[in-house]
Formats: C-alpha cells, structure tokens, sequence
C-alpha cells in the first residue's frame, strides 16, 4: 500500500526534480496518445521536441520563432509570478497585454508619419502605461472594496477583447487600408518598428525585456525587503503583516507589475512580429503565461526555461500538425498535460511516498 | 479483585523518527477518575487516540471489561461506551447548540426531542446550556459544556477529557469538578489527561504519569506531593526561574482608554483599557481564552492601529504607527501562535530571523537584504536560546513546538526591546523550555525593560509577574500586586464564573 507522509521541510532536490519528471512524463503519455491516434509515438516527440532546433530543413525558420514565442512568454510570466508569489491571482494578462498593445501603437500611430529617434520609447512607456492602467482596476477594487481579483481582473480580458475589436474597426484602422479593419503595419513604419536586433535570430527588444525582467525579478525576490515581503505574503499571511507588510501595498504594487509587464509583451508584439492591431491580434500569451509561470516554480530562472519549452512545444506542434497531420487539439491535449504532471508530481516536493504493509486489522 | 473497566497492556506505536508510545499498560478501573500525566510529546495524546479509536497500536492489547477491545474507527469506539472531549472543540460558531450536537450523532432524533434532552442533562448534571443559543456567543467554559453534553447523551461508561481545565476560570473548574465527582458516583469512569499537578491531587484517584513514551509510574496523588509528581514527569530536578529583583524605574509603556472593534466575526471588541507599565515591571494579563487576549496583542504590535494618544512608549504616542514603526521605537511583540502568526512555516529561520529582526538588527541596507548577518541573528538566537536544530537554514515547521517557541521569544529578546509583549510564550511548550523562557523574560525585566506577559496559565503568571491584571470581555481589571493575591480574588478578577453559579444551589 501507498503512503503519503509530509516532509519535516521541502526536499530542494525535488523542487528541481518535478519540472523534468512532468516533462518526460508528459512525453510517454503524449508518445500513448499519439500511438492511439495512429502515429509512431518517437517520431511524433521527434518533430515537437527535436525538429524546430535541428533538423536542418525547419530549424532555420523555427529557430528564431523559438525567442519570438519565448519573449512575451516570459515577460508576461514573471510578472505574474510575482503576485502568484504573495497570493493574488492575476488571471486577466491576456487584458493587460492588448491594452499594453493598443495604448503603445496608438502612440506610435498617432505621430506616423514622424521619423524620429524618440517614437519607439515613446510606445514602449505607453506599453507598460496601457497594461498597468488595466491591472489598476482589479488592484484597486480588491483594495477599496476587497472584490476578488480572479473575477475582475479575467472579465476585463473581454472588455479587452471587445476593445481591441473597436480599434481595429474604428479609431486606430488604416485610413489606407481599403475598407479592411486593422491598424497601418508598424513594419512600414521604421521610427516605430521593432525590429530583430540580431538579423535572423528573433530577438528583439521584447526579448531581451524580458531576459532583464528574469533578472530583475531575480533580485527583488533574493536580494530585496519587497521580494522578501511578497514571498512571506504568499507563505504566511497574517505572519508578513505582524512583521509589518502592508497588504493593499503589496496588491497595488504585484497587480501593477504584472499588468505592466503584460503591457510590454503587447507593445513589442504589435510593433514587431505581428505589426499591426487587429481583430485577432491577442494569441492567448496571457493565458499559457499562467501555465509558464507555474512550469517555471514561479522561480524565475525556472520561468526562462519554461517559457522556451512552452514556445518549443508550440512551433514543434504547428510542425507536428504540418507535418504528421497530427489533429490541433492533440496538440493542445498535450500541452494541457503538462501542467497536470507537473502538478501531480509537485506533490513530491512536500511530501515522500512510503510503501508500507497494509495493516492487520 | 474486581475487573478492572479498561485494561491497557503493551501498547506500543510508534512513528519515523519517534517512538510515541513505549508498551504502555495500565488500568481504568470503574467508577475511577484516572488521570494521565505527562509534558507534551509524553505520549499521551497518541495514548487516548489508541483508545478512542483514531490511531491503531503497533502492537499491545486492550481489554474492555474482560472482552478484547480494539476499535478500528471512532464510531466503533463510541459503540463500546468510550466518549472523548478534546482539548480544541469542534463545534460550529454559525449554529446553535442542538445543531452542533446533532451533527455529531449517528441518526439524531427530531431537534425539539434532542433539545430536551439537552435540557435535562444539562440539568441533571449541573450544566445549564440554552440548546438554542449560538455557539459563537457563548464563553469557552460554555463551549466545553456542549462537548461534554454532547458525550453524556451517548451514556459512556469511559469519559476520556483532555486538557478540560485550560480554558477555563478557577470557579468555572470548580463547577467541572462537581460534575465529575457526580458522574464518578454514577459508575462512570474517567480518564483525565492534565499536566496541572494540583488539579489532579484535588480530583483524581489514580495517576499515570508518561515520559517520553513509557509509562514511569503509577501512584495516588492524594499521596504524593506536587513536586514528586513533578519530577517523575520531568525525569530531572526542575529549576525555578528566579527574578532579580529590579527596581520599578519610569513609566515605559501608558495605555488610557483604548478601544477597538473587533477584527474578526466572532473576535472580542476591547473596551476602554488603562495600564501603565513601568520600566522592569513585568505585568501578567490572565483571563479565560477569547476575552480579547489576541485583540490586545494585535493593537500593541501595531498590526490593528488605534487612536495615536491611546497608546504611549516612554510618552511618545505611537497608536498610529505601523509594526516596523514600533520595532524601531522599542515596542517589541510576540504573539500566540507560533506557526503562521509568529513565524512562516516554511521558511527557513534565517528568513523568519528577518521576519521581525530587520528594523532593530539592521539586517537591510537601503531595502536590499544582509544575508550574512541575518544568518549570523539567526545563529545567535539558536546559540543564545539553546534552540535545538541542525542549523538556521531548517524550515521553521522542522522545529517542535517548544524550540520555534524559543526561537520566537528569543528572536525578540536579542534585539533588546525597552517593552516586550507576550502572549501565551509557554503555550504547548515542554518544562525545561519554558523555564528557559520564562527565565530570559525575568531577565529581560532584571535589565530595565518593562515586560506584559499574557497567558492563561494562571501557574505562570503568578510565578514571573509583578502585577496581575485580567481581560474579561475585551475590559482590563485594575492591575494589582501578585504577591498576596489568592486564587478566589483572581477568579473573581477574570470574571468570576461566567454566571454559572446557579447551577449546583441545590447540590
């Protein structure tokens, strides 16, 4: 018989462990499920695992998507993981990261067709200014009125939605563009593009954002009173406020983080890979975040590791799809899987299992 | 000889790491109050849990009435006669009295046949209870009558009663007493676990006292001194903490008419409080459990703020400030509950060192943390505090509860508080322990800083205080000297019985 008993404190060997056991769980149940789907299980990890960095007929188009996908991931990520950190559940990125986009390519659209050196950081502060605006409003409601963040902050993702739509039909559309809803492409638009920094490798200025988020993260969660307060928030509540947290602060403070981090990814997607604000410009990065953000421990080197593997899993699928026909929602089954091992399995961390004798009665 | 009701042989259980119960055999006999003595970790929680049916023994037998007795399950446990009063209840605030004790019965009868029966139990053992009261409003001696009624409706012929006494006021024990006495005269049997020597010379028959899981020996306490069954217990001479003797200096800590409403649903409101405490004075605040211990702690630590002029350090009025504001101005504190509240359990001690060491330790340098010498405080209090760990990197669950208690009252000591407030510092601790602590508290005081000590260990309070004062329903008696004050005084200034007299006039 099985026994679970609690570790007298958390094993950091399995703290690291779990990540890479979820992982290469995931693989063997994705390897039977593909099986039953009538594909060679090895040769379908093969093409989402493998393919996108090395086989030599992809790899140069996948590999500069692997930081294009990873970049907004991880900005996003470790802005949640902050508040995730102290307790409080930003759920609503997805909202933050299209208003993030549309505040910072409405700056940039609204100085078109102006060359000048100080368009792009313009945008970029009216990035974050969109995306921490739009956390405002839960942070301040759950502060004021102790309304759940949960709720607020994933309906404001709708409201988002439905203005991102409105954009694109209405005050951002390309007075240009024929009749068809969408803002001008920021391609076309050099003084607000942004563009690959190293020709060929798909890092841009979002990515590199958010390699200094990881490091900044980094520091305040190790090195700071705040990242201190945050993690005693998370671990103890009534403890972090006998050793003189002040809650709404700290909901002010992780709330407007994350949704200013979310702003960002928005504002250098829309200005970069995607170039334009559109209908269906948001991807669902804030979301799959939420899944990075926890796949990563809520560490932050862990979120930089997880959000690569996530935005592999992602163009390894797209090549899946292409080119095992592999159904999408095999794909996303998969993807699903992964936070549920890993879940799973995170039990180890806390807690050792016994084989033990059934007892005689 | 006459059988014997519950007879225990060999019971051994053990868990990794410890071996809580050491083939432990005793009997029960019937119609006996038989009390079960020990420090915590003793064994005897495990013990009662065999009985009651919550735990299964390793090995070992147990004979109820001559027949083999092992319940697998409480529910069986209860089916044999055996009924069980924990020290923490286990009732529900929102409901009323009926309810509770409906909710905890196999197939409870229609609710105005079981409230009569409530009544006339409650009657028939001098234990007034409305059933249609709502548990949340009623005190903690009322709350162990539900439990207690709860049992004897089922008729048990084994009462097993941990702790009873803890929460309640010296005349509420007497009532409990008196009732006791009366089920004992009935034929009902007693197990009482306690660690309150003179409660069970005044009550019991028959004594069984544990140490470190083995049962060291039987004796009769009416027989036995205080101090004999002490020293079984400890297993060594205990040294009694010694104060020096300080002089009283100025006012350190000047408290006039506070109030606060209270922070939680079914917390205590405190109502218009005065106290003036001088600089090497430690001040003992008893009372029973819920009269607004925790609400005091709260609005001295800073965690509540209060009106700025109704509380003042060395007459500068701090109501207002914050805790780190407080820490910074001498104002140190240390609350009840250790897990959570004092400390964050997963976190290593070094972290919960920071936790309140920050301000007066300099452990931050422009927000950014001194790791280095938050591990060294961390040390030091280890060090200092004899706490017992492998090193400050352990999390703070990993302690018992007597070291993180050290730890805790030791992390505040070492940063040389000039008033130090403590609620319940002995609470669950082991004797050496808390002589340890209580020992640094006197010291504390020995070097000018003024000291509250709130407890509910009436024992405690009249061992290290130099006044006494008691919270009843969220109001502070006048404090008084603790020299020369008797036990019906005390009664009287924590509330006297609760307006339970009533019950036994015809008895």
């Amino acid at each position: 018989m099985l026994k679970l008993e609690k570790r007298p404190q958390p094993s950091r060997v399995f703290a690291w462990l779990t990540p890479l056991m979820a992982v290469v769980l995931t693989m063997i149940a994705g390897g039977i499920l593909f099986a039953m789907l009538g594909k060679n299980p090895v040769e379908a990890i093969r093409v989402i695992f493998w393919d996108p960095l090395f086989n030599e007929q992809f790899a140069s188009y996948s590999r500069p998507q692997l930081l294009v996908k990873a970049g907004p991931l991880i900005l996003i990520a470790i802005g949640l993981s902050l508040g995730f950190r102290a307790g409080i559940w930003n759920i609503g990125a997805e909202g933050q990261y299209i208003l993030g986009a549309i505040v910072g390519a409405g700056v940039g659209l609204a100085f078109y067709p102006l060359d000048a050196w100080y368009v792009f950081p313009l945008m970029v502060i009216g990035g974050a200014l969109g995306g921490w605006l739009w956390a405002m409003i839960p942070a301040l409601l759950k502060v004021k009125f102790g309304t759940n963040e949960i709720l607020v902050s994933l309906m404001l993702v709708y409201v988002g939605e439905q203005l991102l739509a409105s954009m694109s039909l209405g005050l951002l559309k390309n007075p240009e563009g024929l009749g068809f809803p969408g803002s001008r492409n920021l391609k076309d638009y050099p003084s607000a593009f942004n563009d690959e920094l190293i020709a060929g490798t798909g890092m841009h200025w979002g990515v590199l954002t958010a390699f200094l988020a990881v490091i900044f993260a980094y520091i305040l969660l190790n090195r700071h009173m705040l990242g201190f307060s945050i993690r005693l928030t998370g671990e103890a509540p009534r403890a972090a406020r006998f050793s003189g947290v002040n809650p709404n602060l700290l909901i002010l403070f992780c709330l407007g983080m994350s949704g200013l981090m979310a702003g960002l990814a928005g504002l250098f997607e829309v200005s970069g890979p995607s170039g334009q604000i559109s209908i269906d410009f948001n991807t669902g990065y804030g979301f799959t975040a939420i899944i990075v953000a926890f796949l990563g421990r809520l560490h932050p080197v862990g979120i930089l590791l997880a959000g690569l593997l996530m935005a592999l899993t992602y163009i390894g699928g797209e090549l899946a799809q292409l080119m095992l026909s592999l159904p999408s929602a095999a794909i996303q089954l998969f993807q699903g899987m992964l936070l549920f091992f890993l879940l799973a399995v995170d039990l180890l961390t806390n807690y050792r299992i016994r084989f033990v004798k059934r007892e005689k009665a | 000889m006459t059988q014997p009701l519950l007879k225990i042989d060999g019971l051994t259980k053990a868990y990794p790491g410890v071996v809580a119960n050491d083939s432990v055999s005793f009997e029960i006999g019937e119609g006996e109050i038989h009390a079960l003595l020990g420090e915590n970790g003793a064994g005897k929680s495990t013990l009662v849990k065999m009985i009651y049916g919550l735990v299964k023994p390793d090995s070992g037998t147990m004979q109820m009435r001559g027949e083999p007795f092992a319940p697998p399950e409480p529910r069986a446990a209860r089916a044999a006669g055996v009924a069980m009063v924990f020290q923490h209840f286990s009732l529900f605030d929102a409901l009323d009295v009926a309810e509770n004790i409906a909710l905890g019965m196999e197939d409870p009868p229609p609710m105005r046949d079981l409230a009569a029966r409530i009544r006339s139990v409650s009657e028939e053992y001098g234990l007034p209870l409305d059933p249609y009261r709502t548990v949340g409003d009623l005190s903690a001696g009322e709350r162990q009558r539900v439990e207690i009624i709860r049992c004897l409706l089922q008729d048990p012929r084994l009462l097993i009663m941990d702790e009873p006494t803890s929460v309640l006021t010296p005349q509420e024990v007497e009532i409990l007493f008196q009732t006791l006495n009366k089920l004992r005269a009935e034929g009902t049997s007693i197990l009482y676990i306690s660690h309150k020597l003179e409660e069970i010379r005044a009550l019991c028959d028959t004594a069984t006292i544990l140490r470190l899981g083995k049962n060291v020996g039987t004796c009769v306490p009416r027989e036995t001194t205080a101090r004999d069954m002490a020293e079984m217990m400890v297993g060594s001479e205990l040294q009694t903490p010694k104060s020096a003797g300080a002089k009283l200096g100025d006012i350190a800590l000047d408290i006039s008419g506070l109030s606060m409403p209270s922070p939680g649903q079914f917390g205590t409101a405190l109502k218009n409080i005065h106290l003036e405490l001088h600089r090497g004075e430690i001040l003992g605040i008893g009372g029973v459990a819920g009269n607004g211990q925790d609400e005091l702690l709260l609005a001295l630590s800073g965690e509540e703020r209060v009106p700025s002029d109704a509380i003042r350090l060395g007459g500068r009025p701090i109501g207002k400030l914050g805790p780190n504001a407080r820490r910074a101005a001498g104002l140190l504190c240390a609350p009840e509950e250790r897990l959570g509240h004092a400390a964050a359990p997963n976190m290593s001690l070094t972290e919960n060192a920071l936790l309140t060491g920050a301000v007066r330790r300099d452990l931050a340098n422009r927000g950014f943390l001194r790791w280095g010498q938050a591990r060294e405080f961390a040390e030091e209090i280890i060090k200092k505090f004899d706490v017992r760990t492998p090193g400050p990197e352990n999390a703070a669950r990993s302690l018992s509860g007597g070291n993180l208690q050290k730890f805790v009252i030791g992390r505040e000591v070492l940063q040389k508080p000039y008033v130090l407030v403590v609620n319940q510092p002995t609470w669950g601790v082991d004797a050496l322990a808390a002589a340890a602590i209580r020992q640094a508290l006197l010291d504390l005081a020995a070097g000018g800083a003024g000291v509250v000590v709130i407890s509910q260990d009436l024992d405690e309070l009249m061992e290290v205080s130099d006044h006494f004062a008691a919270l009843n329903e969220g109001r502070l008696t006048a404090k008084r000297p603790t020299k020369g004050l008797t036990v019906d005084e005390i009664g009287l200034m924590m509330g006297g019985a609760h307006g339970m007299e009533v019950a036994h006039a015809e008895a």
